[in-house]
């Protein structure tokens, strides 16, 4: 089967009469793309293959019979395929990019040198452990790393991502709390919290509630203690929260709560912004998971892969999942399920197949040596100096909520109030696009109305930040004397605001070809 | 500290703008008690980066690569060749340094890839839709399970014993906490599979069947009676692909009934790396798509009625439905996804036929010669690119003694199933284009002699 045979590179459809003066629908340096089963077809192959030798089938009879429709193109078609799609994406190589709790940081390369030296990249997790030790011994190093940074007793590296993370620190507390014969059904969130907080608990086997936060933008402490109980297993806490501010009453929620029989998870997606000057462990906290693609400036890829590991108190310590390593003596052994039962016989069990997210911890642990003790203490530092900057050239024009009750940490929160002509903070954030700027966390926390959470990280110089400041603060006072103007941007980025609409309601998720070139073949 | 652009003199102006006196002001939320006075000490400062890539390169030299030795370790992870400009792609900044496309505006290079992914699992997968990766094929697999649980509200899966004891074990982890019963069994060093038993244990309270294909021993069984029979008892079949270059020889899931194909994509794009990270593929029919996990990427057009693509149906997803989401995943393995179909369009239906056909051809030719060896034996009938020997005596001491020789045999069913009395003495062997004729010859000689 050919799915294109005429060999012509299409623009997108309907792509004429929209952008006009251009004959392939390009403008200079913006290529557009077609898709690859319009570009590509089933006869052609970037790959060389030797001939497989002649052999009888051993395939128990069931050789695929018909055609897959898997379009191939050749290597230099490919190579220019994927590149040209590249330069569709905005990245932090480009510029700023300001995500709220996202830790968009730079990404160094020489994590990505050393995750692809073959004694890491080319070694498999079933290899018998004697021929794996220096991973064992990174994995081991960077476990230490995590512990020492935060005060707590102990890590599990094998969660893939920041959610899977929760869901190892939520199944430690169950155990713990089954295993002590008090099975409790409750985990409290407060209402400002990620919605990965809530899916995990209810993925845990959890009822969920919800518990309000103050005019100030912190927990409402009073609330909490009154809601604690005999039914409440654990509270799921993010510390720095979600609306950038540290929760003064920490260590006095983790006591409330342990006094009232349960524990405390902290979503560690903001640690960076204390990492070097706080350690969660001095909180009372029981389990908090540390995104490694956020704070450890592993590359987030577009959406992963993250990696999550969760660092414990000695309390859980005991429940943490199979497998981890131990060093024993000048060995490196990892604990599966056959060894687990001399002294680990309360896990909970195995989360995944073989150790977690190797290739990550390389990176990591490349960037925590690079920054060192000293070094991490002036990320957390200058992360918050940046964040705090924004919001203090920001604050005379935009709306800070709770820009009057002290320094935010690493992120900056602003409301759409002030805004006039039904612009919104949408509005404002594709204006920001045609500035050439990601824009900032958008809707989210819940808590204020059009929220904008902005995070710049440590990464950014001073110039970026002023150049930014300038972009956001023109956007921003259009967006006040209500210029229309803006509900039709982005005009300059590769595509106009798209119909998510359409998208959700004739959902077309895999491409199919159309009728007339079916009846064709 | 290479990594912080920030002068000296840029801190002390801006502490000055934002009215502290110093970087302490910032921190007064902190808890007295909690506050670090200094670096926390004890832990190294920093270093060069020549200074951090001499450490790792000597951490690195500790392990025995399986690219300098004869190799034959599968079971769910394989090594295979990736052409070079696979890696050079997934390393271009605009996709390395990306986020989550939730600005389809100025991310459509990683949503039109996307879309072309979803595209390329669902027909390799013989379904209808694909979602957009998860982490990994274990936890591909327990997802699978709680969709099927939510769709026919009914709380006991059926797990055949061809399938990864990980993913078993995954799957076992979570079902103590959500209350699904899983009937599970350990497979046998025989060439029959065990679907007939699977057809006899489906009842009205099963909500799946799960089966790999090929199993964990290599086995390719026919799906289309076990699916039948599923649905005949409204539960659904849940097939779970671990080597997807398979499905370039054999016939797809889906072709066969399966109602949700799930599976590890690491053989396409992405090396062995120990374990991880890898990608989980997902797919299913159209009609299942509403109690999918993950993120789906879907087609659309902007103001003007170009095309371009969004990430949609998100009100299945965590950051919408919160507690009442499909799943709680939010960060998946879109990089790997990336490196996957940049792979797979590398092959095209030709090459990964090709490559197939070659994987195959060349395990027939081991399994053959292995099979020569005085005691061993193999076990299966059918196979793709991965069999299993039975040896006079325990597999495990066996690979351990053939590493001395310089030689990675295998994976011995012992690692996998340290309890299971009658498997001690399986040796699974992966074979794949890597593989040369003298990587058979030498594993050969190194299986003779430490059976010796």
């Amino acid at each position: 089967m050919t799915i294109n045979q005429s060999g012509w590179r299409p623009t997108a459809p309907e792509a004429g009469a929209a952008s006009g003066d251009t004959y392939t629908g390009n403008r200079a340096l913006m290529l557009e793309e077609a898709l690859l089963f319009e570009i590509g077809d089933t006869d052609t192959t970037g790959v060389d293959f030797a001939e497989a030798p002649a052999s009888e089938s051993r395939l128990g009879g069931l050789e695929r019979n018909r055609t897959i429709g898997l379009a191939g193109l050749s290597e230099p078609e490919a190579v220019r395929h994927y590149t040209r799609l590249s330069r569709q994406n905005y990245a932090i190589d480009l510029g700023l990019f300001p995500l709220g709790s996202c830790t968009m940081k730079h990404n160094p390369r020489l994590n990505e040198k050393v995750a692809r030296m073959p004694g890491f990249a080319d070694i498999h997790p079933l290899q018998p452990v004697d021929t794996v030790q220096g991973a064992l011994e990174l994995i081991h190093r960077l476990a230490g790393w995590l512990v020492e940074l935060t005060g707590m007793h102990s890590v599990a590296m094998s969660p893939k991502a920041g959610a899977h993370g929760e869901l190892c620190g939520l199944l430690a507390i169950r155990s713990a709390l089954e295993a002590r014969g008090d099975a409790r059904e409750v985990i409290l969130v407060p209402e400002s919290a990620h919605g990965t907080n809530p899916a995990t608990a209810a993925f845990a086997g959890y009822r969920v509630e919800s518990i309000p936060a103050t005019a100030r933008g912190r927990v409402d402490f009073d609330a909490l203690k009154a809601r604690l109980g005999p039914d409440v297993a654990a509270v799921m806490i993010t510390n720095p929260n979600t609306c950038g501010l540290f929760e003064p009453d920490m260590v006095e929620i983790s006591r409330a709560v342990h006094e009232a029989g349960g524990l405390v998870y902290c979503d560690g997606a903001n640690f960076n912004a204390i990492v070097g000057r706080v350690r969660p462990g001095d909180l009372g906290i029981d389990a908090m998971h540390i995104n490694l693609h956020k704070t450890f400036s592993t590359p987030h890829g577009g959406g992963g892969p993250g990696s999550g590991p969760v660092v414990f108190s000695e309390a859980l310590t005991p429940f943490a999942p199979l497998p981890f390593v131990e060093k024993q003596g000048d060995h490196f052994a990892l604990v599966e399920e056959e060894t687990a039962g001399e002294h680990h016989g309360s896990s909970f069990g195995r989360m995944v197949a073989f150790h977690g997210q190797m290739g990550m911890f390389t990176r990591a642990l490349a960037y925590i040596m690079s920054h060192g003790a000293d070094g991490l203490r002036q990320v957390s530092e200058d992360a918050v100096l940046n964040a705090n900057y924004i919001l203090r050239r920001l604050d005379d024009l935009l709306d800070a909520p709770f820009g009057d009750s002290g320094p935010c940490m690493h992120e900056a929160l602003f409301s759409d109030k002030g805004f006039a002509g039904g612009l919104t903070t949408l509005d404002l954030a594709k204006g920001l696009i045609d500035e050439g700027f990601h824009p900032m966390t958008m809707y989210f926390p819940l808590v204020v109305h059009g929220a904008m959470l902005i995070e710049p990280t440590e990464t950014e110089s001073k110039a970026a930040l002023d150049q930014f400041i300038g972009a956001i603060r023109s956007v921003a006072e259009r967006a006040k004397a209500g210029d229309r103007s803006l509900k039709a941007a982005p005009v300059h980025a590769p595509r106009r605001r798209l119909d998510e609409t359409l998208a959700a309601r004739k959902p077309v998720l895999v491409w199919k070809e159309s009728p007339q070139a079916e009846a064709a073949e | 500290m290479r990594y912080l652009p920030l002068a000296g003199s840029d801190r002390q102006d801006m502490l000055r703008a934002v009215g502290a006196s110093s970087i302490d002001d910032l921190f007064v939320d902190v808890p007295e008690a909690a506050r670090l006075r200094d670096k926390i000490a004890g832990l190294p400062d920093h270093l060069s980066e020549m200074a951090v890539e001499r450490e790792l390169a000597r951490l690195s030299r500790r392990n025995l690569v399986a690219g300098e030795v004869p190799f034959f370790l599968g079971c769910g992870a394989y090594r295979h060749h990736i052409p070079a400009s696979v890696d050079h792609l997934i390393q271009r900044g605009e996709f390395l340094t990306s986020y989550t496309p939730y600005q389809p505006e100025i991310a459509q290079g990683t949503l039109q890839a996307l879309f072309e992914f979803q595209t390329q699992v669902a027909r390799l997968y013989g379904c209808e839709v694909a979602n957009a990766s998860m982490y990994d094929g274990s936890t591909a697999c327990w997802e699978a399970i709680g969709m099927a649980r939510r769709i026919t509200r009914r709380g006991k899966a059926v797990l055949s014993s061809g399938l990864h004891p990980h993913y078993v074990s995954v799957a076992a982890t979570m079902a103590r906490f959500t209350g699904d019963v899983l009937d599970t069994r350990v497979p046998e060093l025989t060439a029959e599979t065990d679907l007939p038993s699977l057809i006899d244990a489906i009842d009205d309270d099963t909500s799946c069947v799960v089966v790999q294909y090929p199993d964990i021993l290599g086995r390719i069984a026919d799906l289309g009676a076990l699916a039948e029979a599923c649905h005949a008892k409204n539960a659904l079949l849940i097939a779970v692909v671990t080597e997807p270059v398979a499905l370039g020889a054999i016939r797809s899931p889906g072709e066969m009934g399966a109602d949700i194909v799930v599976g590890e994509g690491q053989s396409i794009g992405v090396g062995l790396q120990f374990g991880g990270p890898y990608v989980g593929l997902f797919a299913c029919s159209e009609k299942l798509v509403r109690q999918m996990p993950g993120r789906l990427t879907g087609q659309t057009v902007d103001s003007e009625g170009k095309r371009g693509f969004v990430l949609t149906l998100s009100t299945r997803e965590q950051h919408i439905r919160r507690e009442k989401a499909t799943s709680n995943i939010c960060t998946s393995s879109v990089l790997c996804a990336l490196a996957w179909t940049a792979h797979m369009t590398l092959l095209g239906e030709k090459g990964l036929r090709q490559l197939a056909m070659l994987n195959h051809a060349k395990a027939v030719a081991a399994a053959d010669r292995l099979a020569k060896v005085p005691g061993v034996a193999l076990v299966n009938d059918s196979f793709f690119n991965e069999f299993t020997l039975k040896l006079p005596k325990e597999a495990r001491p066996a690979v351990r003694a053939m590493v001395d020789k310089g030689v990675l045999g295998g994976v011995s069913l012992g690692r996998l199933y340290p309890e299971a009395a009658g498997l001690q003495n399986g040796l699974v062997v992966a074979v794949t284009e890597t593989v040369t004729d003298e990587d058979v010859e030498a594993l050969a000689t190194a299986l003779e002699e430490v059976l010796a």
